[in-house]
């Protein structure tokens, strides 16, 4: 790309919440494990004549508290609307959603150097599921509305971002922060987690003025697509550019397969939904102190746990930072070291940090005190005396004679074979190059 | 005795209880009436054939197992819903409402569902998709809407109590043209789950009745919060019969609109001023409160931009809740929509379209909290407010073609009270012998204060002569 010309980058997020119910209905969240399609419904989430909507605190608690982790300041008061359009999947024709006062604005995320600028974050329902399939010889479609109605995060980012690197930065802590906040998977094969870049290019000379067109990207199910995706539409959009043309403001679709994207339709200027504000729901009023409550209930964020790792642990940044990747990852290492302290074991953080990043232990079916014991018997395994361990491998070859002249004749195999049953006698601590040493001496005479 | 069909809710209860009637012979009587004039009146949509099975049960209930006609716009599971619209004729719902479910734990059982304006767009019920229904007090004109076939059930004695609701007039005026007893909670007092929803900012489901006592036990079994209805109140439920008795003394009254143009001189300003003198005489402490084009304290804000405000807000909410009938899950193709719905649907969208939604929905809505700060004015200085309910009495069948504001002009009087939210009650005031139709009396007090506005009327009620069931 010629260096006269920038990317302009803001990103539309969707974010599935993991709540128990739907998000104006009692209906049980759960639309991609669901058995059948249409068993989690109810007249709400239907949309049947008379059917009303009743707010899930949950998941209003849960938008706000993702606003706060992402530096938003949060209105004290605030509604639902409703944005009216018609769409077989959109069962009352209306989506209720926010329009003008959402729950949470003017926030910002932190990327390397770099501060991406959050405008928005608000909450709404998903539309149910359409599946495009040919039944009997007829092409037709299928609506499935577990999905209807479950609550959705939206995260609306300024248009701050610069290169497709740092999109795939900012997404990453995105999903990162909503996994430690433990109100979703954020997962974008399984679809809680839907991203949208809006894209445009500008020359640098037009620093300060917002270009005057943008184009939606959709269908861009994976990180990697996300990069290769701005690649692709950054490039296409200078070439324009260039030659002196304004790119359409319009909505692409990615294509996984041809790796480019696809004009879908004109954007134009926005759909005229015909907002306002949701009668069916009175409008919601915080104090102070409530919001004060919700921020204190917060976790410790990702990059204030890094910080706090490297100061009292006395890690790498790198170690840190891979540590601080998941919170269960985070606390398993913090609950580790605690044990390995208490125990006055004299195993290091930076030792469990090693272990931990290096031996891709596993952290969710592990105990900590587990590895620290593991630990301190791969130690003491070493400290097996020369003679003891010359003894281990003496029975080994005894017990194991077939493999031990096959070995001879010259088969390599059958030392790892042997290597093995060393490794079950000395319950797994065996120190394999000196036992590999010792096997090789005693077979070979 | 008299003939059973004709007993009034409390009337039908007590014998009930006391075995001087069975609910074969209560049934028999309501059936044989309906067979007799159902046809020609147009009452009822549909009738369930089971009812008098259901009554069978009821009997320790608080109802006792009467049957009640149900306006056509609750769901009723078993019974066909249609909002007397032909997008949902034959619509069997899968969930009961709400207000139903109260009324079948209180031991009320539906003898069947009644005609209404289509999505209850109107005040005549001759937007009925399914025929209009005949004032029975007098077929040539019209019972008034939308609940104007509930009205009718009550009028016409084909069934012992009803429900209907009102979004701005909708049960208080077709009680007027009807001479019966209408009741429009506060607006959230009645939940609206299961009701199919017209103005979800107004919709208020209420009693209607015989005699003001008759709503004053229906209303205390269909109030309350509910979870399914997020604009519920949470104010407990109080027994709206207990005090009825206590008559009027002492209660600051305002007589209202009856300086309007529209109603100096007419008859419904002297049966109102004679309503006035009545309460006066009873100990109340009434006075005449002027109209004003401002807002100003102690003077009540003229009617006329309620119609225009409630125009605009009513129809927009209108356009967004006839969204969902795109006829894929259940019911008819938007094809099927009426012409009275057809135009309430266009101009809501336009009033809430790019560019206009400034100058008319949020307008509106600016002009309706006029209204809230004068009522609240108004009722630090009055306990009530009276009116008319009607401009006039019940017009002539037919009247309605060609004048798709008729409705919105018919309520104006009630209009400003229900954009606030207000409750109000309708008791028979007048009656004109050579046509035998009806006046009827407004009366509307402070939120959540039904115990008064039902005590004021109940009142009248006995102290005048024109309650057809207590005075015959």
């Amino acid at each position: 790309m010629k260096k006269s010309y920038e990317p302009v980058v803001g990103f539309e997020i969707h974010i599935e919440l993991k709540t128990a119910s739907k998000m104006f209905c009692g209906c049980k969240n759960d639309p991609f494990f669901a058995a059948k399609p249409n068993i989690y419904t109810c007249p709400v989430c239907l949309g049947l004549p008379g059917a009303l909507p009743v707010p899930n605190k949950k998941a209003i608690e849960w938008t706000i508290m993702l606003g706060l982790a992402l530096g938003c300041k949060i209105p004290l008061f605030s509604k639902f609307d409703r944005k009216h359009y018609f769409y077989p999947d959109l069962p009352k024709g209306y989506q209720i959603s926010q329009y003008d006062q959402p729950m949470a604005v003017g926030g910002k995320l932190s990327i390397g150097k770099r501060t991406i600028g959050i405008t928005r974050v608000h909450l709404e329902e998903d539309t149910a599921k359409l599946l495009h399939i040919t039944l009997e010889g007829k092409k037709v479609t299928l609506v499935d509305f577990n999905r209807s109605g479950v609550p959705l995060v939206e995260i609306v980012s300024e248009p701050d971002i610069r290169t497709a690197d740092e999109a795939k930065e900012f997404l990453k802590k995105i999903h990162q922060i909503v996994r430690y906040l433990e109100i979703s998977d954020a997962d974008m094969e399984k679809g809680s987690m839907r991203i949208e870049p809006n894209i445009s290019v500008r020359a640098i000379t037009k620093k300060k003025t917002l270009p005057p067109y943008k184009v939606e990207v959709k269908n861009i199910n994976s990180f990697n697509f996300v990069k290769r995706a701005i690649d692709y539409e950054v490039t296409r959009q200078t070439i324009m550019l260039e030659k002196g043309e304004t790119p359409v403001q319009e909505n692409r679709g990615w294509n996984e397969e041809r790796q480019e994207t696809v004009s879908q339709r004109g954007k134009e200027e926005a759909a005229d939904y015909r907002y306002f504000p949701d009668p069916d729901i009175p409008p919601l009023r915080w104090t102070k102190s409530y919001i004060a409550t919700l921020a204190g209930n917060l976790p410790e964020l990702p990059g204030v746990k890094e910080a706090r790792f490297l100061k009292t642990y006395g890690l790498t940044a790198s170690d840190a930072s891979q540590l601080v990747e998941t919170k269960k990852r985070a606390d398993f290492f913090e609950e580790a070291a605690k044990v390995a302290k208490s125990a006055k074991t004299g195993i290091s953080p930076k030792e469990i940090a090693n272990w931990i990043i290096n031996r891709d232990v596993d952290v969710v079916e592990t105990l900590p005190a587990g590895l620290i014991k593991r630990m301190q018997e791969a130690k003491t395994g070493l400290d097996l005396s020369s003679s003891e361990l010359e003894e281990v491998v003496a029975s080994v070859l005894k017990e194991n004679a077939k493999a031990a002249s096959d070995f001879k004749a010259g088969k390599q195999q059958a030392l790892m074979f042997l290597l093995g049953a060393a490794q079950r006698k000395l319950k797994g601590k065996a120190p394999v190059p000196k036992v590999l040493e010792l096997l090789k001496k005693k077979a070979g005479s | 005795m008299k003939a059973l069909h004709t007993l009034t809710l409390v009337e039908a209860i007590e014998k009930l209880k006391h075995k001087e009637i069975s609910h074969a012979e209560l049934y028999t009587s309501v059936h044989d009436a309906i067979a007799k004039d159902n046809a020609a009146l147009n009452v009822y949509l549909s009738l369930d054939n089971e009812a008098l099975a259901k009554a069978d049960k009821l009997l320790d209930s608080p109802l006792a197992g009467v049957p009640i006609a149900v306006k056509d716009n609750f769901l009723t599971v078993g019974l066909q819903t249609t909002a007397s619209s032909k997008v949902l004729e034959g619509y069997m719902p899968q969930y009961e409402s709400t207000v139903t479910t109260c009324l079948a734990r209180a031991g009320g059982v539906i003898v069947g569902k009644t005609n209404m304006d289509a999505w209850a767009h109107g005040s005549s019920t001759e937007t009925s998709d399914f025929g209009v229904t005949k004032n029975p007090r007098n077929t040539a004109y019209l019972p008034g809407g939308s609940s104007g076939g509930s009205a009718a059930a009550l009028a016409a004695n084909l069934c012992i109590a009803a429900l209907g609701s009102e979004t701005a007039g909708s049960i208080r005026q077709p009680s007027a043209w009807c001479g019966t007893v209408g009741v429009k909670p506060t607006y959230g007092r009645v939940s609206r789950y299961g009701v199919i929803a017209m103005g979800s900012s107004l919709d208020s489901p209420g009693p209607m009745g015989k005699t003001v006592r008759d709503c004053a036990l229906l209303l205390g079994r269909i109030a309350g919060s509910d979870p399914y209805d997020a604009t519920t109140s949470d104010k407990p439920v109080i027994d709206y019969s207990k005090n009825l008795h206590k008559g009027v003394k002492g209660l600051r009254i305002g007589i209202c609109y009856l300086d309007h143009p529209k109603l100096k001189g007419s008859a419904v300003d002297a049966a109102v001023s004679k309503a006035g003198l009545v309460f006066e005489r009873l100990g109340a402490k009434v006075e005449k409160v002027s109209l004003t084009q401002e807002l100003r304290a102690g003077k009540i804000l003229t009617p006329d931009f309620a119609v225009g405000l409630y125009t605009v807000v009513q129809r927009s909410e209108v356009s967004s809740n006839l969204a969902r009938y795109d006829g894929i899950r259940y019911g008819g193709g938007r094809a099927l929509f009426g012409d009275e719905a057809k135009r309430r649907i266009m101009l809501g969208t336009f009033t809430l379209s790019k560019g206009y939604a400034e100058h008319y929905y949020v307008q509106a809505q600016k002009v309706r909290s006029l209204y809230l700060k004068n009522f609240a004015d108004l009722f630090s200085k009055y306990d009530l407010l009276i009116s008319p309910t009607s401009p006039g009495y019940a017009q002539l069948l037919g009247v309605t073609k060609d004048n798709p504001l008729f409705g919105e002009l018919e309520d104006l009087l009630l209009e400003p009270t229900s954009v606030a939210g207000l409750p109000g009650v309708n008791v028979p005031c007048g009656r004109d012998p050579e046509t035998n139709l009806y006046l009827g009396l407004n009366i509307v007090a402070n939120y959540f204060q039904e115990e008064t506005m039902l005590r004021a009327a109940h009142t009248f009620e006995e102290a005048t002569e024109w309650n057809s069931w207590t005075k015959a």
